[in-house]
């Protein structure tokens, strides 16, 4: 029996859209539940002031401070290295089989589960080294997690760089190191950025992996010896323990709204420089 | 040209390059060596116990009472098996549908609205996933069905809505990388803009498509906030969707803090095996997505 | 120009690191991890003691009681929390007593059975015993929740329970007692076992063997399942430690310890 084309196309058209917005509806009313919710516990106190009891009361002020030194802390570790590493790969070493192991490990490395990244850094930051629960074990068990991601992101933007570029820029007598940072560098730049940037997106809820290394203390860091908890570990344990549900809504809130920020502002850098460089 | 002048700014420019050259050698030996302390110290700690344990009864014993010595981690890898394909079966065909109406039947003005949307989506914390679980849908799997609402179901469930962005903005992709000639010729043969999919693009796609895949089977075995808040963590072989379960990344959640000597070293073990799962995940997703650019030209 | 402002970042990340790093772990911080079952009562002696010792920052981890004591003895932290009692090889390190606790078998509010025997909790943990019917409950399968292995809280009810039976593999397995309790609060099937001084309006505590699970019934001994609250460390407590565990063992301690919910030492 031949099925007629156009009856068949309106068919599978229904059931794709209907699919597509089951999809839509289920994702956008996760952001709208968690909102809904979470933002009537925002307010400035919220905001401002530390945890009381177990965090039934007070705001999350210390895991908000806690949140931006850990992921800060692995920025500053991983993006150098990463980014670094991703300039030599590509520009000072030549297509060998030692490159393509370090892209293929580096590749496996970014796709294994974080709690395996915690449980390294628990018993080689916390435990081997002695640094305990702190941000000093967090913020490097973070910075190993997202590192091998920067170098893979970098060095697909390096890559994509037209040879072009770098050929114009010898013919003028610049050097390698000139040629690579006022040339490969800054065109290379908005895929770098956005790498950085999904790593801090992933650092930030990143939940496994800190609460073993950095611990879930309510207090206030004082130094890079103590412990701390992040945003997201604060609304795991309020939710699971069911310590405070609008407190816990707050924080999912706060969570979202910072990850939406960080991405629009993804959005707003690439938009920006693809605009300066096309 | 003064020779002397020439020969000195030369000497001082080459100075700073092969400085500079030194300087990102060892930045890459180092990120280099954290990568390698990392599988070195995973492996050097998991392995041994393995083959002390005896292989065969580390993967396929069906107990795991770590006070008593007994590592059998045959639930957890059934666990995760189950949790994962039936993330795949529910996240695979919605994840599709959005991405060919995303691509071939939707207007400009809707695609830019709901891409983002679903980028975003993506940056979302698992635990924001796992509490909507345990919030509504277990207690709406044990009103409905029955069963603690701890589930394979509610893992499964929240574990396709989690990997749906990896899946839908991959396939896009994919099927946006099919070169526009390929569908204008079909349509001037005469063909719909179903049949255009069905028996050109989708074919011409499916490397990228496959990739996207493995790639969200890959976040979904790795996933392990949001399966401890919903799985239950039974460490038994479930016998239907509605009873509890535990993944391998939850074991090793659970137990992390306090194992010690071979407890701990069961789970790096543990973590070997996800890494081996990983890598070869990995290799296929490479090789498929490799053949994908291969077509495109 | 870019190299200054290379040497400017790197000048800036080394001062930066330099301010945080004194030199290993302060004086004046004290950390304490384990049990999660005394961790909400030890982060309210951590507020009030901090209170009177401003400038002085006692850091409060969960983890359950063998992760506090496997971090004490590596070093991790300097006071480990334990809900249970020692086990052989981790009696080299020194053991102090700052509160009981009773430990509390609890069901869905809405559940019609309110005592149980013992034996018969035995039976369902073991998973001898599924429904509730056998003991004049609904006629549905009892959702058996768990704490994980190190847990000192599953120590203890294995100890003062399940004797040698396992606890058998299906039970839902949760990390900390505030987890268990919701699921219990939650579903009408369900039974787990929490500390007593946990237990909040969400759920209800059974009684054991006749005895209602209160504080009068832990003094004259017939309600059974009692623990102790240990704080352990390396050797004998000094410095910092020593002046928390001062503060708890002190009178005002013990009060907040009695106004928790805990049942203090003496």
């Amino acid at each position: 029996m031949r099925i007629n084309p156009r009856a068949e196309q309106a068919f599978v058209r229904a059931v794709l859209w209907t699919l597509t917005a089951i999809t839509v509806l289920i994702l956008v009313y996760i952001i709208v539940f968690v909102l809904r919710k979470g933002i009537p516990a925002l307010s400035w106190d919220f905001l401002t002031k530390n945890p009381v009891d177990m965090g039934k009361g007070g705001g999350i002020f210390s895991t908000i401070v806690a949140t931006i030194v850990l992921t800060a802390g692995a920025i500053l570790i991983a993006a150098p290295l990463g980014v670094g590493t991703a300039i030599y790969l590509t520009e000072y070493t030549w297509e060998g089989p030692v490159t393509r192991i370090i892209r293929f490990g580096a590749e496996c490395l970014a796709g294994i589960p974080s709690i395996i990244f915690g449980l390294f850094g628990f018993i080689l930051f916390v435990t081997k080294l002695r640094f305990g629960w702190s941000i000093l074990s967090g913020s490097l068990t973070l910075a190993f997690m997202i590192l091998p991601t920067i170098i893979r992101t970098s060095e697909e933007a390096i890559k994509s760089v037209p040879p072009v570029y770098r050929t114009v820029s010898f013919s003028l007598g610049g050097t390698k190191w000139q040629t690579v940072t006022r040339v490969v560098v800054p065109s290379a730049l908005p895929g770098i950025v956005t790498g950085v940037i999904l790593s801090v997106g992933r650092s930030i809820g990143e939940t496994a992996a800190v609460i073993f290394t950095a611990g879930s203390a309510l207090r206030l860091p004082t130094s890079i010896f103590s412990s701390s908890r992040t945003m997201s570990v604060h609304f795991y344990i309020l939710a699971r323990e069911g310590i405070s549900m609008p407190n816990a809504y707050g924080t999912a809130a706060v969570l979202i709204i910072a990850i939406l920020a960080i991405n629009l502002l993804t959005y707003y850098l690439m938009n920006r420089f693809i605009k300066k460089y096309s | 040209m003064d020779g002397t002048a020439k020969k000195r700014s030369g000497t001082r420019l080459e100075r700073n390059d092969r400085l500079v050259r030194l300087a990102l050698l060892v930045v890459a030996f180092s990120a280099v060596s954290v990568l390698l302390v990392i599988t070195v110290f995973i492996v050097g700690q998991g392995t041994p116990i393995m083959f002390r344990y005896g292989l065969k009864s580390f993967l396929t014993g069906t107990r795991w009472y770590p006070s008593e010595n007994l590592f059998g981690l045959w639930p957890m890898i059934v666990g995760s098996l189950y949790v994962t394909v039936g993330a795949m079966v529910l996240g695979v065909p919605f994840g599709l549908s959005c991405a060919i109406v995303l691509t071939e039947f939707s207007s400009k003005r809707l695609r830019s609205i709901i891409k983002p949307v679903i980028e975003l989506l993506a940056g979302i914390p698992s635990v924001v996933y796992g509490f909507m679980g345990v919030v509504i849908l277990v207690p709406f799997i044990r009103e409905t069905f029955g069963g603690p609402g701890l589930s394979v179901l509610a893992a499964a469930i929240i574990l396709g809505i989690m990997i749906l962005p990896t899946i839908i903005s991959i396939s896009v992709d994919a099927l946006q990388a099919v070169p526009p000639t390929y569908r204008e010729g079909s349509i001037a043969l005469g063909a719909t803009k179903w049949q255009t999919v069905k028996m050109v693009l989708l074919p011409a796609a499916r490397s990228g498509i496959i990739a996207s895949i493995i790639l969200g089977m890959g976040r979904a075995i790795g996933e392990t906030m949001a399966v401890i808040m919903i799985a239950g963590n039974a460490a038994k072989v479930p016998g239907s969707l509605l009873d509890p379960v535990r993944t391998l990344t939850s074991n090793i959640a659970l137990e992390m803090g306090y194992a010690a000597g071979e407890h701990r070293q069961a789970l790096f073990a543990t973590g070997v095996i996800l890494f081996i799962i990983i890598m070869v995940l990995n290799t296929v997703a490479n090789v498929t997505a490799s053949r994908m650019k291969g077509a495109k030209k | 120009m870019t190299r200054q402002r290379f040497a400017c970042l790197f000048l800036a990340l080394a001062v930066a690191l330099l301010a945080g790093c004194r030199g290993g772990r302060s004086k004046n911080e004290l950390t304490l991890a384990g049990s999660t079952s005394i961790q909400p009562f030890a982060d309210k002696w951590a507020e009030v003691f901090m209170e009177r010792h401003p400038g002085f920052a006692v850091n409060v981890q969960g983890g359950g009681s063998s992760a506090g004591i496997q971090a004490c003895k590596s070093g991790a932290c300097e006071i480990g929390m334990a809900s249970r009692e020692l086990k052989a090889d981790e009696a080299d390190l020194t053991k102090i007593v700052v509160a009981r606790d009773g430990l509390a078998i609890i069901v869905h509010p809405s559940n019609p059975v309110r005592g149980l025997k013992v034996a018969e909790v035995k039976q369902i943990f073991s998973g001898d015993l599924a429904g509730w019917q056998a003991f004049g409950g609904p006629d549905k399968r009892i959702t058996v929740v768990t704490r994980e292995e190190g847990s000192g809280t599953r120590g203890a009810f294995q100890e003062l329970v399940m004797g040698k039976t396992r606890i058998f593999s299906g039970a839902i397995t949760e990390d900390s007692n505030g987890t268990v309790r919701e699921i219990v609060a939650h579903d009408p099937a369900a039974i787990g076992f929490i500390s007593l001084g946990l237990v909040n309006s969400q759920v209800r505590a059974l009684a054991l063997d006749g005895a209602a699970a209160n504080d009068a019934n832990i003094l004259n001994g017939s309600y059974r399942l009692v623990r102790p609250f240990l704080f352990v460390s390396r050797g004998l407590p000094t410095g910092l430690a020593k002046e928390f565990i001062d503060f708890v063992l002190s009178d005002e301690g013990q009060t907040l310890v009695r106004e928790e919910g805990l049942l203090p030492i003496r």
